[in-house]
């Protein structure tokens, strides 16, 4: 049957469940195209028989056709769903993403997520009256501007605003800026200790 | 859940999503057909091979198919006819008076796993048990919705998998729903909603990368 390997391609989308994402199925996408040029081809040649008097050929030809049709429509919908979890990668993991998760994109994806990078942080400069405004810090709303703050891993040295250092070791604890280390947290580095 | 991937989701309706990974997996789903006219050249690719004697690559007319729904509605066109559709079982007479008795026993799961949204898309072809199968589908909608409705309610810290095995991809996602409101309310009555959480993506992706150290 056709579109079969293009609902595969879906289907181990699918399957990578919460926006996990999985690394970019090159060899499956290939096979698809391949498929579609193969049902292209194959249909151009029964036009002409067609257009020559075999008029019986024509159902085959629109089978075909469906055919086409839905692996197009699974590639497309395959390729927008992972830019939509690359675009969640931007929000959870802030702009510098994780090595392993960068080789589970494609060339093109890179280069998207370099450019939504770039229109996010021009659209955050020119908010807040020219001084900017970072959209992703305070997703929840602040109690208080300082929290309690524990180390998950070694991170090492860390600045804050008033220019000390702090060492952020495995299992210390800090009373940091809130809005200095949100970032962190969401990366899993710190956790917020509720007093 | 992931708080900022948003995924493309079901049409629910007769129109399909076009983007929705669900949709297609859905209409991926097969219903059994007849070719009203000859298919040449398409046995192989249908399975059938040899099936015909004589013209051993086409597809005779009459004969019966196992097709996805996606190519049934795509070939389905009333002036010119190459297939016709028929109803799947479990939205035939028979199985809607089961529906009708008591739609709460059926394991829908293992009947669909898309039985509203399959069925809303049967709708598309003219047939003459339209409004019933609407109707069922309705009916066993609103039989079943308060159960699934109070199990996701009062479940709080419970194993939930013996209820969510026999629940339809639509209503898996009603309950996962609900799930989620319980346990952010929860949360939020033992003061921890403000605590700020490391992202569910970042602690997924851990624990995979764990588990694909152990392996």
């Amino acid at each position: 049957m056709f579109g079969e390997r293009a609902v595969e391609l879906v289907r181990g989308l699918h399957r990578a469940a919460d926006g996990h994402l999985p690394a970019f199925d090159e060899d499956g996408a290939r096979r698809v195209l391949e498929e579609m040029k193969a049902l292209y081809e194959q249909n151009q040649a029964d036009v002409n028989e067609a257009k020559s008097g075999r008029s019986d050929l024509i159902p085959t030809i629109k089978f075909r056709h469906c055919s086409l049709l839905r692996n197009r429509r699974c590639v497309v919908a395959y390729l927008y769903d992972r830019l939509l979890r690359i675009r969640a990668l931007r929000w959870e993991y802030g702009s510098v993403l994780p090595n392993d998760l960068r080789f589970h994109m494609s060339a093109e994806e890179m280069e998207w997520f370099n450019q939504y990078k770039k229109s996010l942080a021009t659209y955050m400069r020119s908010l807040g009256g020219g001084e900017g405004l970072d959209l992703t810090q305070d997703m929840k709303p602040p109690k208080s501007l300082y929290i309690e703050v524990r180390c998950l891993k070694d991170h090492g040295e860390f600045e804050i605003d008033d220019g000390t250092t702090i060492l952020l070791k495995k299992n210390s604890q800090h009373f940091l800026p809130r809005w200095k280390c949100e970032q962190l947290i969401r990366q899993g580095v710190l956790e917020h200790v509720l007093s | 859940m992931s708080e900022a991937y948003f995924p493309v989701g079901p049409g629910l309706g007769p129109e399909e999503n076009f983007l929705s990974l669900e949709d297609i997996l859905m209409s991926q789903e097969k219903l059994p057909g007849r070719a009203e006219a000859a298919l040449p050249r398409l046995a192989a690719v249908l399975g059938k091979a040899g099936a015909g004697a004589g013209q051993s690559d086409s597809i005779p007319e009459g004969s019966k198919v196992e097709i996805p729904l996606w190519l049934a509605k795509g070939l389905y066109d009333n002036k010119r006819r190459i297939l016709s559709v028929e109803l799947p079982k479990i939205y035939k007479e028979g199985w809607r008076t089961v529906f009708s008795a008591d739609a709460n026993v059926v394991d829908l799961h293992k009947m669909g796993p898309y039985y509203y949204g399959f069925g809303s898309q049967l709708l598309n072809f003219d047939n003459p048990e339209n409004p019933e199968i609407a109707q069922t589908i309705l009916q066993t909608f609103i039989g079943r919705f308060r159960r699934i409705m109070d199990d996701s309610q009062n479940a709080y810290n419970e194993d939930t998998s013996a209820v969510v095995a026999r629940l339809d991809e639509l209503e898996r996602a009603l309950f996962r729903a609900g799930q989620k409101g319980l346990n952010d309310f929860q949360c939020w009555e033992k003061g921890q909603a403000s605590q700020i959480t490391a992202s569910s993506l970042v602690q997924n992706y851990r624990k995979r990368k764990f588990t694909d150290m152990d392996g």
